[in-house]
């Protein structure tokens, strides 16, 4: 087949064809998700618009539910778990979409999906990387509330960072994989929190109890359950997400 | 009547009961018998709301008040059935991939919001004069009201999903994750306030109001077997339909855009 | 290698528009295949479908021996694409787009094959440029490079000529000679059946979702059926 129509021999690349395969098994998994949470973080850190808006949007509410609420300085206090909490959520809420926004935006979405290997890597990266995201949020989220709120945070710090932790792995948990969803339907802005916020009142009863025992430093057994309730959320989400996001990214 | 024969009629209630849901759940699986079972269906649940409302005398502290019980609690046992049929025909349609899986969790999903919507609003009907509030965070009308929204998120997913096969795939998975978290709901809202009377089951309840309560019980269930069909038959219908019509624009060979 | 892509029956829609009506074809290994076709005519669902990105409605189809449908997480160890979007993330540096591709795809990034890469299309000055700053074509030729790195047993390319200069046009048709010559199988979907007559083996064209005449050979030299076609069909 060498008509006058082919081309010309020299233009034609020497190419073989990758037949190795990829590595696999636990550890290449993992070096997927941290190519995952590499990529996103890279990216957020250099669009740092992000990351700034988001936290000033959250330090933002705090303050309008300081003035929502009233003057009276001991009202604010007994109100600031659940403040906080609701802070983190509707800051949480803001940056999921976009975790999955920004593979939409180029059609990276299709390349994600079409390379060898488990999909699940994307949703555990992704997982990552938001958690890391609005963990950061959470520390300047926190300093703000200590502020406005007077509220004691240096004594409780190492109890209340694990219950923010726990609290934040399961919103981050569902909040991506609803996310994986709501981000490539219409009305993404509201479907998002529809869906995502029923699934949320467990944790944040568990969550805004917790913090709001260790602010008043009285009763320090219940907080034990509330993170042993927390934890138990986290589990059975992360595990739940981890297995059922192959069938919401399939296509 | 006294404690012990109310409990025997009631122990024969629930026999007679679990006997006829046999019957009952062949028929919502056949399309003929759809409509005896809808004439039934009602029938029982009117006879049943009678029986309730006329055998039983006014409870003590709250009256006759008491009697909304009969729809009440009825209705919620049927709604955690639905959330079950939910998260077993989800985990089926994922495993199997067949399309009346997936029906079948959305007419469940269908179902059970109505039982759902149904259960809260006769709690706030009971809770405005009791408490003097039509909504408090008593753990069972929070528990309904979180249930009713995630009912209600997973049927506006399938509103906004417009392909078929993605809707199902992701319905489904919202409808187990869904359904897992029905349990911890309900945990933590009670853990939450406790300080609220027990549940109302019949082992905690007056032995003359067992009859109402069994009786009422297996009318729920069956009306949402029944309304779980008329949705089921309903949307496989509308399949069938899209079916042919799709067979037919595959077979014209000129194709309308 | 023994039987390459071989498409039986497959059939989709979109609602209850079918844009594909029962796609046969059995293409060898080594060969370059044009799809041709109207807008709409399917051409991007039936490379999406052969990527295992789009589930077929109906019907399947082997991609070297291993099938589209039930085992598409094998298929895609053997698929390349060039898609429409270049998928590359704007806020990353050239280098740092193909370093995570190869990682996600279970390789280990290689600096010097990377930099060859980036060379081979032109775009060795700009390796620690964000992509952002690149234009269209510059996209596509670093798409191209993320190929080059892992050439696929099957490579698909959707319109792979639109945005590119002169000399990418030789990078991508001197990319997929090489592919075939290697024994794999090239899928272009094009509008611009003259660009890719110099490397193309037969063309298939794609009318009311099928194949029309199929399996003209493309060094038939009087052979401008393309614009003719393109008239008939309408």
């Amino acid at each position: 087949m060498s008509g006058q129509w082919r081309m010309a021999g020299d233009l034609i690349m020497d190419v073989s064809i990758d037949e190795t395969s990829p590595r696999q098994g636990m550890r290449a998994e993992w070096s997927r998700i941290a190519a995952i949470v590499w990529k996103d973080l890279t990216m957020e850190r250099r669009a740092k618009a992000n990351f700034n808006s988001v936290a000033f949007l959250a330090a933002l509410i705090l303050l309008m539910f300081a003035f929502a609420i009233g003057p009276d300085a001991e009202t604010l206090r007994t109100a600031a778990g659940g403040v906080i909490w609701l802070t983190v959520l509707f800051s949480g809420v803001l940056s999921f979409n976009r975790a999955y926004e920004q593979e939409l935006e180029g059609g990276s979405l299709d390349m994600l999906v079409l390379y060898p290997g488990d999909r699940r890597a994307i949703y555990v990266g992704k997982l990552i990387a938001n958690l890391t995201f609005l963990l950061l949020v959470e520390v300047i989220l926190l300093v703000v509330a200590g502020v406005l709120y007077d509220l004691p945070l240096l004594g409780i710090a190492l109890p209340l960072s694990l219950v923010v932790f726990l609290g934040t792995v399961g919103f981050v948990a569902l909040g991506t994989f609803y996310a994986a969803m709501a981000s490539r339907l219409r009305a993404r802005e509201v479907l998002l929190p529809l869906l995502l916020f029923p699934m949320l009142i467990p944790l944040l009863i568990a969550s805004v109890e917790a913090t709001n025992d260790l602010l008043s430093g009285s009763a320090m057994g219940n907080v034990g359950g509330w993170m042993r309730l927390l934890l138990v959320f986290d589990v059975i989400f992360v595990a739940a997400s981890v297995m059922a996001f192959e069938y919401v990214i399939e296509d | 009547m006294d404690a012990a024969t109310a409990k025997t009629v009631g122990d024969i209630i629930g026999l007679a009961g679990l006997v006829l849901l046999v019957p009952v759940g062949w028929a919502a699986t056949r399309r003929r018998m759809l409509a005896p079972l809808g004439v039934f269906v009602f029938l029982f649940v009117v006879a049943s709301q009678a029986t309730g409302l006329l055998i039983s005398p006014p409870e003590r502290g709250m009256g006759d008040l008491q009697k909304i019980m009969y729809v009440h609690v009825p209705s919620a046992w049927a709604f955690m059935i639905a959330f079950f049929i939910v998260f077993v025909a989800s985990i089926l349609y994922l495993w199997r991939r067949q399309v009346h899986h997936d029906r079948l969790a959305a007419a469940a999903a269908e179902a059970g919001a109505v039982l759902t919507a149904l259960a809260l609003a006769q709690g706030m009907i009971w809770g405005k004069p009791t408490w003097g509030v039509w909504w408090t965070p008593d753990p069972r009308i929070a528990f309904t009201t979180v249930v009713l929204m995630i009912f209600a998120g997973y049927i506006a997913l399938r509103a906004f999903t417009d392909d078929e096969d993605r809707r199902a795939r992701w319905s489904a998975a919202v409808g187990i994750v869904g359904a897992l978290n029905v349990p911890v709901v309900y945990m933590s809202v009670r853990w939450w306030r406790t300080l609220h009377q027990p549940q109302s089951t019949p082992s905690t309840v007056d032995p003359a109001y067992i009859i109402g309560l069994r009786l009422n019980a297996f009318a729920f269930l069956f009306l949402l077997l029944f309304l779980v069909a008329l949705r089921y038959r309903a949307m496989m219908a509308d399949r069938k339909a899209d079916a042919i019509l799709e067979d037919r624009a595959l077979k014209e060979d000129v194709a309308h855009v | 290698m023994t039987s390459g892509l071989d498409l039986r029956g497959i059939a989709h829609r979109f609602g209850r528009r079918w844009v594909l009506r029962g796609i046969d074809a059995r293409i060898e290994p080594g060969q370059v295949i044009a799809l041709t076709g109207r807008n709409g005519s399917g051409k991007t669902t039936l490379l999406r479908i052969c990527g295992t990105l789009l589930r077929p409605s109906r019907g399947t189809g082997t991609v070297f021996g291993i099938d589209l449908v039930k085992e598409p997480g094998s298929v895609r160890e053997l698929v390349g694409m060039l898609a429409h979007d270049a998928g590359l993330y704007g806020n990353l540096t050239a280098r740092e787009n193909l370093e995570f591709s190869l990682r996600m795809a279970g390789r280990t990034p290689d600096a010097t094959a990377i930099a060859g890469a980036l060379e081979r299309v032109g775009l060795k000055r700009e390796a620690s440029d964000r992509v952002s700053g690149f234009s269209a074509g510059m996209r596509r030729r670093l798409a191209l490079a993320r190929l080059l790195l892992r050439p696929p047993a099957l490579l698909l390319l959707d319109e792979p000529y639109a945005s590119f200069d002169v000399d990418g046009i030789d990078l991508v048709n001197g990319f997929t000679a090489g592919i075939a010559r290697a024994g794999g199988i090239v899928l272009v979907a094009t509008h611009d059946l003259p660009r890719v007559r110099p490397v193309m083996d037969r063309e298939l064209r794609i009318e009311g979702g099928r194949f029309v005449q199929a399996g003209l050979e493309a060094s038939e030299p009087d052979r401008f059926v393309g614009a003719v076609e393109e008239d008939a069909g309408r």
